[in-house]
C-alpha cells in the first residue's frame, strides 16, 4: 500500500506538471477557432470533464481548447477507438469516469445506448442537429460525418474497370488488388451499414471474399499509402485521408484518386460521427455544454476552416469548400441508430479478419 | 519491446550463498522482522504475481469449453500460429550465430578495434523495436510479413545473446583448450568441441530471452503488417475491449510462453561449467585473423549499421525534416516527465517488491523459497498484453477504486518486470556476508538496525542496477500502457505509437529520439554489469 502511495505522489507530481504546461499550450489556440462569437454556447458551466475520445486525436484536441478557452472547462481525454471504449463504457458502467463519449462512427454510440448509459441529448442542441444526421431517440448525437470512397492508382485500374459497387470487390478479378484496415472502427462502420442494408448473409458471403482478396493495413493512412506506394491498386478507406494528406505535402496520396460510388451503394456509405454525454457522468452540466459547442456554429466551423476535412453536419455549417458536397454523394439511407457493432465483430472474427 | 539479461534467463540462478548457509556453524542470526514476517510478505507478492495466470485460465473455464474450442480452433489461430512458429524458428537460430559469433570475433580474436566493437555489438539494445521498425519502414515501405519481421527482430534482439556470449567468452579458462589444442585438435574442433559447450548456459539463456520477446513484441510487428498472436489480442482488444475471442488468443500465447520455459530448462542440462581448484586463470588467448580480418571487419560494419546506423539516421532525418513544429514543448515536455515519473517510481516499487523474496531467497533457501520464486518468473515471461488484459479485468470488476489509476499500471510493471531487479538484489545479498550482520547483532544491535546499517548498505548499489533495468524497461513498454494508462496519460513510447500510427514519421521522430537517449547510458550499464557478473 505504501508503494501505490509513493506511486500516486510521483505520478500526481509529474501530471500537475504536465497540466500546467498543458494550460501554457492553451494561448496557442488554432485560428480556425477562433472568431465567430458563440456567446450562447457559453452558458455557466464549470469544472472538469472526462472525454473518451475515438475521434481523431488532433480534431478533438482543437474541439477541446476552444472550447476550454470559452467556458474554462477543463477537459482530460482518453484516447482509444471506437469500439474499444463503447465496450469499455459498458464495462464500467455507473463507476465510469467518462462524461462525454465522441466517436468517429455510429454502431459504438448505438451499443451504449443499448446498454442504456446515455443521458438525453439537450433540447438546444438536437435543434442544432438536422434529424438525419442523429438518432431519432436523441440519446446522443451526430457531430460529423465521413464518407466511404475507393482510393485507387489511375495507372493501374482504367475508369472502365472501376467496381459498380463496393460488393465488386469480393470478385475473384479483385484477389490481392485491394487494401483496407479490417480492425478498424472506420471499416467496421461500412461492413454494419452493409449487414443493415442487405442482410446477414451477403454481408458473410462479402467477407469471406474479402478475406480472399483484400490486404490488411493498420488504420487508412496507412491503406492509403499502401497504394500510393503502388503496393495494391486500390484501397477502400474514408474521403478525409486523402484531403487531408493533399492539404499536407501529398506524399502518401499523390498518385492516388478517390472514387466515391454514389448511387446508394453499401460503398457510398456515409458514416455519422458521435458524441454523447453519459448518465453517470458528475459534471451533467459542462458535459452538455461540450456536446451543444461541437456542434454549434463555432464547432462546426472547426470541421469547415481546420485540417479535419470531416463533414460538417450541423448549424447549417457549410462543409470544407475542397470536398465533394455532401448532398453529392447519394448516400444509402440508414438509421445510425440501427448499426449493431458487436454482430459485426463477431462475422469479422468469424471470417477470419480478426 | 524490453531489454533484458540478467533477468528470467533461468529460474535457479548461481547460488552462491549456499556454502555460507550449509556451514553450520553457530545459531542463526535473526532476520530483521522474523522469517514469517517475510515469507508472508513473500507469499503474498507470489500471489500478487499469479493474477494474470489465474485470469487467463478463469477466463477460459468461464468461457465454456465448446465456445473456447471454437475461437481457438478455427483458421485464422492457425494463420497466427504459423506467423508465431515461424518467427521463432527463424529468428532465434539466426541471432544465435550473430550473437557468438560476434562476441567471438571481439573476445577471442585479434580483431582491430575490438574494445570499440564489443560496444557497438551491444549498441542496438538500445534502440526499442518498434523505432527500429519505424525506421525501416521509412527506409524500404513495402517491408510486411514474415521475412521483415525476421530482419527486425533480429536486428533489434540479437544482442540480448551477444552480451552475455561476450561475458562468458572474456572469462573461459584457456587451461581447456589448450589440452584440447595439445590433444591434436585443430581450431575449429577446439571452437565446435570445447568453446561452444561451454556457451551453452549463455546460448539456452539468451535463446529463451529473444523468444519471449518475440512473442511479446506489438509495435514493431504491426508497423509491418506481420500478425502474431500479441497483434491479434491487441486488435481484438480495440474491437471489443476484452472480449472472448482476444481471451482464448491469451490463453494460446500463454500456453506458448510456458512451452518455451520448459524447453530452456530441458535444453540447460545440468553439467558443471565452473572452474576448480585453486591457482589464477589464465588470461584467454586472442587468435589471429590474418586474411579473416578485412571480412570480420566488414561483417560487422554491416551488421552494426543496419541494426545501429540505419535507424538512428532516418530517426535523426526525421527529426529534421519535422523542423521546430514537431518539438512543441506542450505536448513532448509533459510525455517526458511522465515516462520518467512512471520509470523512477515503478523501479523504486519494484526494487521494494523484490527484497523480502530476495532476502528469503539467499538467507532461507529452501524449496518453498523456490518455489515463490519459480512463480514470479513464470509470470514474468508472460507479455504485456496478457497482463495488462488481467489488471484491466481485475480492477474493473474486483477493484473499480484502483481501475485506471498510475497505480495500477505501476503494479503492472512491477510484476513485468520484477525478475530485473530480483537477480541484482539476490547477487548483492549474496555477496553481502551475513557474519557481518550477526556480529553487529552480537555487539548489541537490534535486527532490525543491523539489517539497515549492514545489509542494505552492502546490497545497495546491486538493487540500483536492478532499478536501472526495470528503469530502461519501463521506458519502452508500450501495450501494457496503452492497455493501462490513466486518463490524460502520454508517455514517450505511447505519444510515439499514436504520432507514427497516423503516418506522422515527423511528429514521431522526436518521442523516438528521447527514447534512444534515455536508453542508451542504461544499456552501457547493462554491458559492464553483465562483465562484472560473467566476472566473479
Amino acid at each position: 500500500m505504501k508503494i501505490r502511495a509513493h506511486a500516486l505522489a510521483g505520478i500526481a507530481l509529474a501530471a500537475t506538471a504536465a497540466l500546467s504546461l498543458a494550460a501554457c499550450g492553451d494561448g496557442t489556440a488554432s485560428p480556425a477557432t477562433t472568431g465567430t462569437a458563440s456567446a450562447d454556447a457559453a452558458t455557466k458551466v464549470a469544472g472538469e470533464i472526462t472525454v473518451y475520445n475515438a475521434q481523431h486525436d488532433t480534431l478533438t484536441k482543437e474541439w477541446v481548447d476552444a472550447f476550454t478557452k470559452e467556458t474554462g472547462v477543463k477537459v482530460t481525454i482518453r484516447q482509444g477507438s471506437d469500439s474499444e471504449l463503447s465496450n469499455q463504457i459498458i464495462q464500467e458502467g455507473a463507476a465510469s469516469p467518462a462524461d462525454v463519449f465522441l466517436t468517429e462512427n455510429s454502431p459504438a454510440m448505438a451499443q451504449v445506448e443499448n446498454a442504456g448509459l446515455f443521458a438525453d441529448i439537450d433540447k438546444a442542441t438536437v435543434a442544432q442537429v438536422p434529424a438525419e444526421y442523429r438518432p431519432s431517440t436523441n440519446k446522443w448525437t451526430g457531430i460529423a460525418a465521413r464518407s466511404t470512397v475507393l482510393v485507387y492508382d489511375k495507372t493501374k485500374i482504367s475508369d472502365d474497370k472501376l467496381p459498380k459497387s463496393m460488393l465488386d470487390l469480393a470478385k475473384p478479378e479483385w484477389k490481392g488488388r485491394w487494401a483496407a484496415s479490417p480492425s478498424g472502427a472506420d471499416f467496421q462502420a461500412i461492413v454494419a451499414a452493409l449487414l443493415e442494408q442487405k442482410g446477414e448473409a451477403a454481408t458473410t458471403e462479402w467477407l469471406k471474399g474479402m478475406k480472399d482478396n483484400s490486404k490488411a493495413y493498420k488504420g487508412n493512412s496507412t491503406a492509403m499509402k499502401a497504394v500510393n506506394a503502388g503496393e495494391v491498386d486500390a484501397a477502400l478507406i474514408y474521403h478525409y485521408y486523402y484531403y487531408g494528406d493533399q492539404a499536407k505535402t501529398g506524399e502518401n496520396s499523390s498518385k492516388v484518386t478517390p472514387y466515391f460510388f454514389k448511387n446508394q451503394d453499401p460503398g457510398a456509405f456515409l458514416s455519422v460521427s458521435g458524441g454523447g454525454v453519459l448518465k453517470s457522468s458528475k459534471n451533467a452540466a459542462a458535459a452538455q455544454a461540450f456536446i451543444k459547442f461541437i456542434t454549434g456554429k463555432q464547432g462546426q466551423e472547426v470541421l469547415k476552416n481546420g485540417t479535419s476535412f470531416e463533414y460538417a453536419i450541423a448549424s447549417s455549417v457549410d462543409s470544407n469548400a475542397k470536398l465533394v458536397p455532401i448532398k453529392d454523394l447519394q448516400a444509402p439511407t440508414v438509421d445510425p441508430a440501427k448499426l449493431n457493432s458487436s454482430k459485426v465483430t463477431d462475422l469479422m472474427t468469424k471470417a477470419g479478419l480478426l | 519491446m524490453t531489454t533484458d539479461l540478467t533477468a528470467p534467463i533461468s529460474p535457479d540462478i548461481p547460488e552462491a550463498s549456499e556454502s555460507t548457509t550449509t556451514a553450520g556453524r553457530g545459531k542463526r542470526p535473526r532476520p530483521p522482522f522474523g522469517v514469517s514476517a517475510i515469507s508472508i510478505l513473500a507469499v503474498l507478492i507470489a500471489l500478487f504475481s499469479l493474477i494474470p495466470l489465474a485470469y487467463v485460465a478463469y477466463m477460459t473455464a468461464a468461457t465454456g469449453w465448446d465456445t473456447a474450442v471454437a475461437l481457438i480452433v478455427r483458421p485464422r489461430v492457425g494463420e497466427l500460429l504459423l506467423n508465431t512458429v515461424m518467427l521463432v524458428v527463424f529468428t532465434v537460430p539466426i541471432c544465435l550465430v550473430l550473437g557468438v559469433g560476434g562476441a567471438w570475433l571481439v573476445e577471442r580474436t585479434r580483431l582491430r578495434g575490438h574494445r570499440w566493437w564489443a560496444v557497438a555489438l551491444a549498441a542496438p539494445l538500445a534502440i526499442p523495436a518498434f523505432v527500429n521498425s519505424y525506421a525501416w519502414v521509412s527506409a524500404v515501405p513495402s517491408l510486411e510479413g514474415i521475412w521483415s519481421g525476421v530482419l527486425i527482430a533480429t536486428l533489434s534482439y540479437f544482442p540480448l545473446v551477444y552480451i552475455p556470449a561476450a561475458a562468458t567468452l572474456g572469462r573461459l579458462d584457456p587451461a581447456i583448450e589448450q589440452s584440447a589444442a595439445s590433444l591434436g585438435l585443430g581450431p575449429w574442433a577446439v571452437f565446435f568441441r570445447v568453446v561452444l559447450p561451454q556457451l551453452r548456459i549463455a546460448m539456452t539463456g539468451g535463446g529463451l530471452l529473444v523468444s519471449l520477446h518475440l512473442l511479446a513484441e506489438y509495435g514493431a510487428f504491426a508497423m509491418i503488417r506481420f500478425d502474431t498472436f500479441t497483434t491479434a489480442i491487441m486488435t481484438q482488444f480495440q474491437s471489443t475491449f476484452n472480449g472472448t475471442a482476444g481471451n482464448m488468443l491469451a490463453s494460446v500465447l500463454v500456453f506458448f510462453c510456458l512451452i518455451l520455459l520448459l524447453v530452456e530448462v530441458r535444453s540447460r542440462g545440468t553439467a558443471r561449467y565452473a572452474r576448480v581448484g585453486s591457482g589464477a586463470q589464465a588470461r584467454s588467448i586472442r587468435l589471429p585473423l590474418r586474411h579473416f580480418q578485412l571480412p570480420s571487419q566488414l561483417a560487422l560494419l554491416a551488421l552494426t549499421v543496419l541494426a545501429f546506423g540505419l535507424p538512428v539516421w532516418f530517426v535523426l532525418r526525421w527529426v529534421l525534416a519535422g523542423g521546430a513544429r514537431v518539438w512543441a514543448a506542450d505536448e513532448f515536455l509533459p510525455a517526458l516527465l511522465q515516462t520518467l515519473a512512471y520509470g523512477t517510481v515503478g523501479a523504486a516499487a519494484t526494487i521494494v517488491v523484490g527484497f523480502p523474496m530476495a532476502y528469503l531467497a539467499v538467507r532461507h533457501p529452501s524449496w518453498f523459497s523456490k518455489m515463490l520464486e519459480l512463480s514470479n518468473y513464470i509470470t514474468s515471461s508472460l507479455p504485456g498484453i496478457v497482463v495488462g488484459l488481467a489488471f484491466v479485468t481485475v480492477s474493473i470488476r474486483m477493484v473499480p477504486g484502483v481501475y485506471q489509476t498510475s497505480g495500477v499500471l505501476i503494479a503492472a510493471y512491477v510484476l513485468l518486470f520484477l525478475p530485473r531487479a530480483l537477480v541484482n538484489i539476490r547477487s548483492g545479498l549474496a555477496q553481502a556476508p551475513k557474519e557481518l550482520d550477526e556480529a553487529a547483532q552480537s555487539l548489541g544491535k537490534a535486527p532490525l538496525v543491523s539489517f539497515l546499517k549492514v545489509t542494505l548498505r552492502l546490497t545497495a548499489p546491486a538493487a540500483a542496477g536492478g532499478a536501472a533495468l526495470v528503469f530502461l524497461a519501463i521506458v519502452n513498454e508500450l501495450t501494457a500502457t496503452l492497455l493501462l494508462s490513466p486518463n490524460g496519460t502520454h508517455t514517450l513510447a505511447t505519444e510515439f505509437w499514436s504520432k507514427s500510427s497516423e503516418i506522422d514519421y515527423a511528429g514521431a521522430a522526436p518521442y523516438a529520439l528521447l527514447m534512444i537517449l534515455l536508453s542508451a547510458p542504461m544499456t552501457y550499464l547493462l554491458f559492464q554489469q553483465s562483465k562484472k557478473v560473467a566476472g566473479q
